[in-house]
């Protein structure tokens, strides 16, 4: 009898069509919107991860998250160098500063003032030229995303493309000169602001003249203490908020959590897609089941068991349901590879979410398939001859 | 009337005594069976005939297991499948009924042989065995090279003949038709009572029409009369 109920399922063009259809979007649904909060919530301490090599982060206490940088004064950093566990330490310039454009034009972007001698909290990968090149005179680098997107130079004609900035092109910044010595890569981050990097001793000069410029001093442990135990002997010994790299990603992560709506928005389209893919599914299953309600009770009239129109039921149920989210999982598979790496809108597609939206579709088509069975189990067979 | 070489008491198929049966409650209610007697002997073709209203389906649904009655008795075979478990009865059906209906109730995106195979599979055959069997019950009923067609494919007679294969298929003791030959015209309704008869009628199986299509009168052993929920008469002789 499986094989009846699935030629029943299969017959019906239409409403198959629709059930599969119904329960693909509420996958996809299911599936994406996780999918690109997780992307984005991961950008949000993107650059922690990019600026791999130091244990520590040193800040200012009032520091909130990443992009949030509170300057301490210079010589805070000769005291971190004191404190015992620490192997060395780095001082980083982070702030946001207005890029000047041939035509004028001015874009913020996040300005990176790197440790002049080491250069560390450098991009990882250099598309175009060398990160040591930022020792020439005026030298900045700029990463990739913001070099093709928002500083690239206007087109000259209305209908002409922008041209991608270049090394040895010019920029000015703060009035002052900045020369393009290469191009990198970076992840992309939350602000999606385009990332120019230079020495610590350039940047704070492109910053004006304020008197405390140090963003963040980027310490290495002696490998002979647990992380932890030197970050919070700096903060005894120096009073600066002191964490490990995880610590001050999770901080930043929480911080973006509580403080905007990201969350309630993303959180609020899955439970629309689940409830959508609930009401939708189970209506169109219930449907097609009222439409062959005639035929249950015929074969209930023929010796058909409860227990075998359940499983018939359950069978129809299941496989649109395989179905239904082999389709949506794989389109989302598709959309997760499209847009892989982009600086704009991109998804993280991961084990967690396939099994999460998984199960929230096998509920959904228990559900249809609940409300359908209790219909026909409630059939009096004697209307075969209504 | 009753011919003298038939035995005084001939193995019943059905035994039906004082069955009532009413419909709704309180003053919508209605007393569709009001104290039912009647035997279906087996090996008999038993037509139930009266005006429209006066119990002919309820009664035939009673016999045929698929609504209990509120009094009486009603034995298939020498057995009160009242008395069944709800399993059991479900089983006894599965096993001994075939059913017809006025509206065929083939299943749409069923081709005939898998419509026929329905009953043999509910009985847990193997579709491959039970389809081999729906072809051959399909020739018996002429309809061969129709096995896959879809019942949309097929005109009402044909219709109705793949109806009686798949009652017969399962070879039941009892198959009941609620008005057979009523959705065809004149000629096609002979046809198929001609094939009704050549092949449910034996001598361990009875067949119980009910009609008015007094057509078909003429097929009959023995016509009961009902009229207001009663037996009113039974024609011994044709
Ligand atoms: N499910 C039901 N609920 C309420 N009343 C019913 C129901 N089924 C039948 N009746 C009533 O019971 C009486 C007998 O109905 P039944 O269907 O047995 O008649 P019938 O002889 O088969 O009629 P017809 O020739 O029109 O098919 C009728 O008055 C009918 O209205
Ligand atoms: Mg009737």
């Amino acid at each position: 009898m499986f094989q009846i109920a699935l030629k029943m399922l299969f017959g019906d063009r239409g409403k198959y069509f629709g059930i599969i259809t119904g329960i693909a979007l509420a996958s996809l649904l299911m599936i994406q919107q996780p999918g690109i909060l997780i992307s984005i919530f991961s950008r949000t301490y993107s650059f922690i991860s990019d600026v791999a090599l130091p244990d520590i982060w040193v800040m200012d206490p009032m520091v909130k998250y990443v992009d949030d940088s509170q300057p301490m004064l210079d010589t805070e950093l000769y005291r971190i160098r004191g404190v015992k566990g620490v192997e060395w330490a780095v001082p980083l310039y982070k702030g946001n500063q207005r890029v000047r454009l041939a035509d004028g034009q001015l874009v913020g972007s996040n300005l990176l003032g790197l440790d002049d001698a080491t250069l560390i909290g450098g991009p990882a990968v250099m598309l175009k030229g060398r990160l040591a090149d930022l020792r020439l005179p005026d030298a900045v680098i700029v990463d990739e995303a913001g070099a093709t997107g928002r500083l690239a130079k206007p087109a000259t004609t209305p209908e002409g493309k922008p041209t991608p900035l270049q090394v040895g092109d010019i920029l000015e910044i703060n009035d002052k000169r900045a020369l393009v010595v290469g191009i990198a890569q970076a992840r992309a981050t939350f602000q999606s602001q385009p990332i120019i990097y230079t020495t610590y001793t350039r940047a704070t000069s492109f910053a004006l003249s304020e008197r405390k410029q140090l963003s963040y001093i980027l310490v290495k442990a002696k490998s002979d203490e647990s992380l932890q135990t030197v970050a919070r002997r700096i903060t005894h010994d120096t009073g600066m908020a002191a964490r490990t790299a995880q610590e001050f990603k999770d901080m930043t992560f929480r911080y973006i959590l509580n403080n905007t709506s990201i969350l309630t928005n993303f959180g609020f389209v899955v439970v629309v897609g689940f409830i959508v893919g609930a009401a939708v599914t189970g209506q169109i299953f219930y449907n097609f089941t009222l439409d062959n309600l005639r035929y249950f009770a015929v074969f209930k009239a023929m010796g058909a068991t409860d227990r075998m129109l359940r499983r018939m039921i359950l069978l129809q149920a299941l496989l649109v349901g395989f179905v239904g989210f082999g389709l949506g999982a794989g389109a989302t598979a598709l959309f997760a590879a499209a847009t892989r790496g982009r600086a704009g809108l991109s998804m993280t597609l991961n084990w967690e979410l396939l099994v999460g939206s998984g199960i929230a579709v096998a509920l959904i088509v228990l559900f249809a398939a609940l409300i359908s069975v209790r219909k026909v189990l409630r059939l009096e067979p004697a209307v075969v001859f209504k | 009337m009753s011919d003298p070489v038939t035995p005084a008491t001939p193995t019943l198929a059905v035994r039906c005594s004082g069955i009532t049966k009413h419909y709704g409650v309180g003053e919508a209610q209605v007393l569709a069976l009001r104290g039912i007697d009647l035997d279906v002997r087996a090996g008999e073709l038993l037509m139930l005939v009266g005006p429209s209203g006066c119990g002919k389906t309820t009664l035939i649904s009673v016999i045929a297991g698929i609504l209990d009655q509120d009094e009486g008795s009603c034995m298939l075979f020498g057995r009160d499948i009242k008395q069944f478990s709800q399993e059991e009865r479900v089983s006894y059906r599965g096993k001994n009924i075939g059913f017809v209906f006025q509206s065929f109730n083939l299943i749409p995106t069923l081709t005939a042989a898998e419509n026929v195979a329905i009953p043999l599979l509910i009985n847990g055959m193997k579709m491959d065995a039970a389809l081999v069997e729906a072809r051959e019950r399909l020739r018996e009923v002429s309809l061969e090279g129709r096995e896959e067609s879809l019942p949309t494919q097929l005109s009402g007679g044909q219709q109705q003949r793949v109806a009686i294969a798949r009652a017969l298929v399962h070879k039941p003791k009892l198959v009941v038709c609620d008005e057979p030959t009523s959705a065809l015209d004149g000629e096609t309704g002979r046809k198929v009572m001609e094939v009704l008869k050549q092949l449910a009628v034996g001598s361990d199986r009875a067949l119980v029409i009910v009609t008015h299509d007094s057509r078909i009168y003429d097929f009959a052993d023995r016509i009961a009369h009902m009229e207001d929920g009663r037996i009113v008469s039974v024609d011994e002789s044709h």
